[in-house]
């Protein structure tokens, strides 16, 4: 196990390290010049000089390893530095990768953004597995019951409406035509007293479900053939024969077995539901992480674009390895030799 | 007829009539834009100010969006897009996938180095990338090829490239199955060559999975292009798929809410019956599958 645990890490390097470069290649091959709204006014000389001081003025291997250097070793020591209040070598001299747009290092950009995405995304998530575990357990525990079928109508349904348009359509009803929630996410709203806290709930409330409908189908669908494939295990049987409570077969026989490729597929949907989040947060106009990605991509604003793409690629090679070693951890039968 | 044997035909029953409901409706839906605009023929483009956010009328079914284009004639205009678009993705990621996956499957030299890069593909951060590669790109080709041709082979390029890896995945296991087979051995051994192996011998058998993996890759194409107008990233307004009519409708939505409601209901309904459509293949061509079932 923890040979391949070991295998499958150093596998990630350079995975990670590939991507890292077709996203930092892709966007070299970008034609704009971030010089060009600047007044024609400005003599060659300080135009070239800008250009210098934003780093586009080298070759582009010198700047595709400054930039892996900025973003592996410099930002992580800037974070340690944060953590532990202390100062590691000389943090002033240190480059960071800085947006065109605002000049202030992405990360911090990043930073700023995060907690709105996390809220949003992670209650979300929450949502859509407390709905859909229980509801795709039923459904594959009384197959063919009208339950079961509406389960499956709805979770197809789910499935298949893409988030953009729940998101309208809750608008739509919610807003526009009863007045009952905010369609616009306020990110300055502060949690002070019980009615900020209420307001805060109603603004959540229509992003949270929009995500956790889709969500809930997917899972709800997998959890229920995940059921339907231990369900009619001969151990399972034998567990009845021997007049075990059904309670104790359906939760311990049952679903611990089942649960196991259910949540490595909840580890798997994480990324899935973060780059999810992006439209969503463009519905609700909620400044998340999404949202500073399209707003970097309208505004050619190249270095944001690159890390922020790349933090998506790190979440989802980093969820991929915990799918991978969450399924060798919790199923005995998985032996990696 | 004992409980089992009727509840098995009660459920193939219901699983055909969600089959034959998806395949119904899809073809209702591409009967409809194909020869829609011969019936209700109104210029899609074609601006009258003064019959502007109208509601529903005679003239004009759907009503009129705020510069009084007809939304019925921009909504058959527009699904001959949408639908043209996932065809042509599907077709092209179906082409990638089975190559790759063939090759892989076929000759143990590939394997090694096509798999990789196949989960190197499988951990690309598609939606940024895509957002990306529109920025990029939707300019220069656009000025090259036409506006309406270069958005058009942009999308369908970028959604077939980034959606090519299950396909090859599932051709693969079965290429390598398949190439165990005896009859498979037997062609071999008189000294066929590997492209008439393929094409003659292995191809056809493999071809299920790969039907079921094309059915289900329209939906996802259809689903990534309206995403991608939806975010303003897609199609330009006067070229507009039912993901653009949607995004442009947003801001009128408290004015004219069916300029969004019409759209949505279309992406939904043709995705749902494309779903069904391809769980329904997958039973049916695979006998020994029990997804979603016992």
């Amino acid at each position: 196990m923890l040979r391949y645990a070991i295998r499958r890490l150093l596998f990630a390097i350079p995975t990670l390290l590939a991507i890292s470069f077709v996203v930092f290649a892709l966007l070299d091959l970008a034609p704009g010049d971030p010089t060009a709204q600047l007044p024609l006014t400005i003599p060659p000389e300080v135009r070239e000089q800008i250009r210098q001081s934003l780093g586009i003025g080298q070759p582009f291997p010198v700047r595709y390893l400054r930039w892996l250097q900025q973003f592996l070793v410099n930002e992580p020591l800037n974070l340690l530095e944060a953590v532990l209040g202390a100062e590691i070598g000389d943090s002033g001299a240190r480059l960071r990768v800085r947006s065109w747009a605002t000049r202030s290092p992405v990360v911090d950009l990043v930073a700023e953004r995060l907690p709105q995405t996390l809220t949003v995304v992670g209650i979300s998530y929450l949502v859509a597995i407390l709905i859909a575990v229980p509801v795709g357990v039923l459904s594959a525990y009384r197959q063919h019951s009208i339950f079961d079928r509406l389960g499956t109508v709805v979770t197809m349904i789910g499935f298949s409406v893409p988030t953009f348009f729940t998101g309208t359509v809750l608008i739509v009803i919610f807003s526009a035509s009863l007045g009952w929630l905010p369609s616009i996410y306020d990110t300055t709203h502060r949690v002070t007293d019980l009615d900020s806290l209420v307001y805060q709930v109603k603004q959540m409330a229509m992003p949270v479900m929009v995500l956790a409908l889709f969500n809930a189908a997917q899972i709800s669908r997998f959890t229920r053939s995940a059921v339907l494939d231990t369900i009619h295990q001969e151990y399972v049987r034998t567990a009845r024969a021997k007049g075990l409570t059904e309670r104790v077969v359906v939760l311990i026989h049952v679903l611990r077995n089942s649960l196991i490729p259910v949540v490595t597929v909840l580890a798997l949907g994480i990324p899935t539901t973060f780059a999810g989040a992006v439209i969503t947060e463009q519905i609700f106009r909620i400044n998340g992480i999404g949202a500073l990605l399209i707003g970097a991509i309208e505004g050619a604003d190249i270095p944001t674009v690159q890390t922020v793409t790349f933090l998506f690629a790190v979440l989802i090679v980093t969820f991929n390895l915990v799918a991978d070693l969450l399924y060798g951890v919790l199923d005995p039968r998985i032996r990696y030799d | 007829m004992t409980e089992a044997v009727r509840s098995r035909t009660a459920r193939r029953l219901r699983r055909h009539s969600g089959t034959i409901a998806g395949a119904a409706v899809l073809s209702l839906i591409a009967l409809a834009v194909l020869f829609g605009p011969a019936v209700h023929d109104v210029d899609p483009q074609y601006l009258d100010y003064r019959a502007k956010n109208q509601g529903p009328s005679l003239d004009h079914p759907l009503g009129t969006d705020n510069l009084g284009r007809d939304t019925l004639a921009q909504m058959l205009a527009g699904g001959r897009i949408s639908l043209a678009v996932g065809m042509a993705a599907m077709l092209l990621s179906l082409t990638l996938g089975t190559m790759v996956g063939v090759t892989a499957g076929y000759f143990h030299r590939f394997d090694g180095p096509l798999m990789r890069m196949t989960d190197l593909f499988l951990a690309l951060p598609v939606l940024p990338l895509l957002l990306v590669t529109m920025m990029l790109f939707r300019d220069p080709l656009q000025s090259a090829l036409g506006p309406e041709a270069g958005i058009f082979i942009l999308i369908v390029a970028v959604i077939g490239i980034t959606s090519w890896m299950q396909t090859a995945r599932i051709v693969r296991g079965q290429v390598l199955a398949i190439k165990q087979w005896e009859y498979v051995v037997a062609a071999r051994s008189i000294g066929a060559r590997p492209l008439r192996i393929i094409v003659l011998h292995i191809f056809p058998n493999a071809l299920s999975p790969i039907v079921v993996a094309a059915t289900l890759g329209i939906a996802q194409a259809i689903i990534t292009e309206s995403a991608l107008s939806f975010l303003g990233l897609g199609f330009p307004s006067d070229f507009p798929t039912w993901g653009r009519l949607l995004y442009d409708g947003v801001p009128f939505l408290t004015l004219t809410p069916a300029r969004v409601i019409w759209p949505g209901v279309a992406i939904s309904v043709t995705v749902l019956s494309v779903n069904y459509l391809g769980d329904g293949l997958r039973d049916a061509l695979d006998p020994h599958a029990n997804v979603g079932d016992g």
